[in-house]
């Protein structure tokens, strides 16, 4: 199967790593990659915040470019949330029924990066070796608009290695909301709080999720306090082979 | 007869909103307040866990939401006919119907008919609407005094405090706090601390009233069309009490609450109890039709408030805020009211429903930080027994807000409008954003302390930094490592 990686916008500048794992994990398992260099980003920070108008050129360009692609694998839920809860209001909203069209064609080949491997490829066992404790973050987007359940469990069950330590309160957000944490940072960071006392309870040495803005998020946390505690994006965990170095190279290290 | 009997009602004319501040700094003051936040953190959990548990044992929970959902959105398609519908039905079994455009207009209908029977004083079951429209400040200012039965709102009132939350208002208070208000304002001092203490003061205080009382107010949960009926679900039987007793009732409900007919109750009275209060059903629930001889009040009538409502139908993308049947599942549920309680929204309606309700209902003048006070996680979406897609509805107020920013100078020339409209610029572009990225690499040096993280931003950043760091960006993004590591033997360094 071709499949084309949307890295996202952040990725792309700050979580580069997260990239390099998911084609990784994707050419080991036989697939060939394809990377568009005319990709930028999925509108979400835009229409999230209210600036809806704003936000439709960014859609039609997503939507240009990969329209002609077989599959498209993002390693972010909530830029896939973006896509399926929002595109085609959007194109609506402009009032432009070909871009409308085009949204309805090309969503049902597009996949979150965990999403991809269980649901599409039938996959749970990547062949990766992580001997860390790890816990997962649920981000919302993946539980609530992608409905992914276990599905980052399961493949973090099968990693060699890993021991899984659950996190309390997993259904509860981290505070991020994108603009969220600047607009109402004291609240963000109220519930920040809780989530990284949770986080640090279960004693895990390494916190995942398929989002690195949660990430991005919590570790600013940790790391501000010095906790020592990394953050590793699912695909970075799916990777390793066991024989890097150090314990994360994504969001957290 | 106790102090508290003779004691003024204070005069304060309320509105919906009652800002004077933004949600973030009035906030800011509430997350101070770790009493309360522990009250409302133990509170919500409570209820919570027993509304997970009562809707996970319906096998049908889900098509329940979804026939929910249906019959709200089919009436407030039809809200004009099935409103004269209620109309012609309860005035046909002798109920009398008055329709208010307005908070003013609803306490001058409400004031005429309590000056008409004399009245110096009414009894209230807890309705929001009425806290809508300021009914008791309104009725004290003409000297009439109006006694709230049910207990949280009798706390409220006696605490000259303000509801947190509209199901459970006084949520916000403890046991130890409630006793001391009882002791001081009851004249109780050897009052203990058990409930069941401080239900008996209540019960001794109000039952007074019950007996003596001659009008009552009331809201209601719905209105049906088919019977002209009205139905009202509580806990404490005070309710009870205040339909039956008085000689006149005035229940005062907005349009939206009006449902098609009684077989609809079969859903909505599965969905509401769990939602609200994690019971499967009310210990209470009343229905009644007009007016019967020798059976309950002799005149009732029905107030049907605007007060804001009718646009709010208008706006497609919107509409669905009217749904609500006010079961607050969304504040239990929502991490931010989890944090902040009900009161940092400044309004009548508090938590997730109140940040998309109260900015419509005034217009969008006031409470436009509220469409902003959610992380948009959608618990509340997941929740809602009628299914209104709160995230969505939270997105385009934004929008709105936004539209309404641009259309001023100050707006255009703000920070976050140059700065989105500088980043919608660049991300519609690839060697834009390419090129913007090199810029960053370079610009944010001045920033990156000598651990290779940010630790301190200006201006509207410096939200982020108050608490978090921030990882430097990488001197390689992964656009620039795949056209130098993947491209080249890929062959082309795109696609055909």
């Amino acid at each position: 199967m071709r499949v084309s990686l949307f890295i996202t916008c952040y990725n792309d500048a700050l979580f580069p790593e997260t990239g390099k794992a998911v084609v990784k994990v994707l050419e080991r398992l036989g697939h060939a990659i394809e990377f568009r260099p005319e990709q930028t980003c999925c509108g979400q920070m835009h229409w999230n915040t209210g600036y809806l108008r704003e936000a439709v050129p960014i859609i039609r360009h997503f939507v240009k470019v990969y329209q002609d692609a077989e599959t498209v694998v993002v390693p972010s839920s909530s830029c896939v949330a973006m896509m399926r809860d929002h595109y085609l209001k959007a194109a609506e909203m402009d009032g432009d029924a070909k871009l409308a069209a085009d949204v309805e064609a090309l969503l049902p080949r597009i996949y979150e990066f965990s999403e991809f491997l269980v649901r599409k490829l039938g996959i749970e066992d990547v062949g990766a070796v992580y001997p860390h404790r790890v816990t997962y973050h649920a981000s919302c987007h993946s539980m609530r608009s992608l409905h992914l359940g276990d599905i980052p469990i399961r493949l973090l069950k099968q990693v060699r290695g890993l021991s899984l330590e659950p996190v309390q309160d997993v259904q509860e957000c981290c505070g991020f909301g994108g603009t969220f944490a600047i607009k109402n940072a004291d609240v963000s960071s109220a519930m920040l709080a809780d989530k990284v006392r949770n986080v640090l309870n279960t004693g895990a040495e390494v916190c995942t999720a398929v989002d690195n803005s949660c990430l991005m998020h919590i570790y600013g946390s940790l790391h501000r306090q010095r906790t020592f505690v990394k953050t590793a994006h699912l695909a970075e965990i799916l990777a390793s082979s066991g024989d890097e170095a150090a314990a994360t190279s994504g969001a957290g290290a | 007869m106790s102090e508290a009997d003779t004691r003024e009602t204070p005069v304060e004319v309320r509105e919906i909103a009652w800002h004077s501040r933004e949600f973030p700094e009035a906030a800011k003051d509430l997350l101070e307040q770790t009493q309360m936040r522990r009250n409302v953190r133990h509170a919500t959990n409570v209820i919570q866990n027993k509304r997970n548990k009562v809707a996970g044992e319906l096998p049908d929970w889900e098509e329940l939401r979804e026939a929910g959902s249906e019959v709200r959105a089919h009436v407030l398609r039809h809200l004009d006919y099935y409103l004269t519908e209620f109309e012609k039905n309860c005035t046909a079994a002798g109920g009398h119907v008055h329709w208010a455009s307005d908070a003013a207009e609803a306490n001058r209908i409400i004031l005429g008919l309590i000056q008409k029977h004399q009245a110096k004083e009414v009894i209230k079951i807890k309705t929001m609407t009425s806290e809508e429209i300021g009914l008791n400040a309104n009725l004290a200012h003409h000297g009439i005094r109006a006694t709230e039965t049910d207990l949280a709102e009798l706390i409220i009132q006696m605490g000259k405090d303000r509801p947190s939350h509209f199901v459970v208002p006084a949520l916000h208070k403890n046991r130890q706090q409630i006793r001391a208000m009882f002791q001081r304002e009851m004249n109780l001092p050897e009052l203990g601390t058990e409930p069941v203490d401080l239900a008996t003061a209540a019960r001794n205080y109000l039952r007074e009233k019950f007996l003596k009382v001659k009008v009552a107010v009331s809201g209601a949960n719905f209105l049906i069309a088919d019977t002209g009926g009205v139905c009202l679900v509580e806990s404490e039987g005070n309710g009870r009490m205040c339909l039956t007793l008085p000689d006149v009732l005035i229940s005062i409900v907005g349009i939206e609450k009006v449902i098609p007919s009684f077989r609809d109750l079969e859903i909505l009275l599965q969905t509401l109890p769990r939602s609200a209060t994690g019971e499967r059903m009310n210990p209470y629930n009343s229905t009644w039709c007009g007016v019967h001889a020798g059976d309950g009040p002799k005149e009732f009538h029905v107030v049907l408030l605007d007060n804001g409502r009718s646009p709010i139908l208008a706006d497609d993308e919107a509409s669905q805020t009217l749904k609500c049947i006010r079961c607050a599942a969304c504040l239990n549920v929502c991490p931010v009211y989890h944090q902040t309680g009900g009161h940092a929204y400044e309004s009548v309606y508090a938590g997730p429903i109140g940040a998309i309700l109260t900015p419509q209902l005034q217009t969008m003048e006031k409470g436009r930080s509220l469409p902003y006070a959610s992380s948009l996680c959608g618990a509340c979406y997941e929740v809602c027994p009628v299914k209104i897609n709160i995230p969505e509805v939270l997105i385009h107020l934004r929008g709105k807000v936004v539209r309404q920013d641009q259309a001023t100078l100050g707006g255009k020339l703000s920070l976050w409008n140059i700065g989105m409209q500088s980043a919608a610029f660049l991300f519609s572009d690839a060697q834009r954003l390419e090129m913007a990225e090199r810029v960053g690499r370079v610009g944010q040096k001045v920033f990156v302390s000598k651990n290779g993280f940010i630790e301190s931003l200006p201006l509207m950043l410096s939200g982020w930094t108050q608490t978090r760091d921030l990882k430097a960006m990488p001197e390689q993004s992964f656009r620039e490592w795949w056209a130098k590591e993947k491209a080249p033997k890929q062959g082309k360094g795109s696609h055909a």
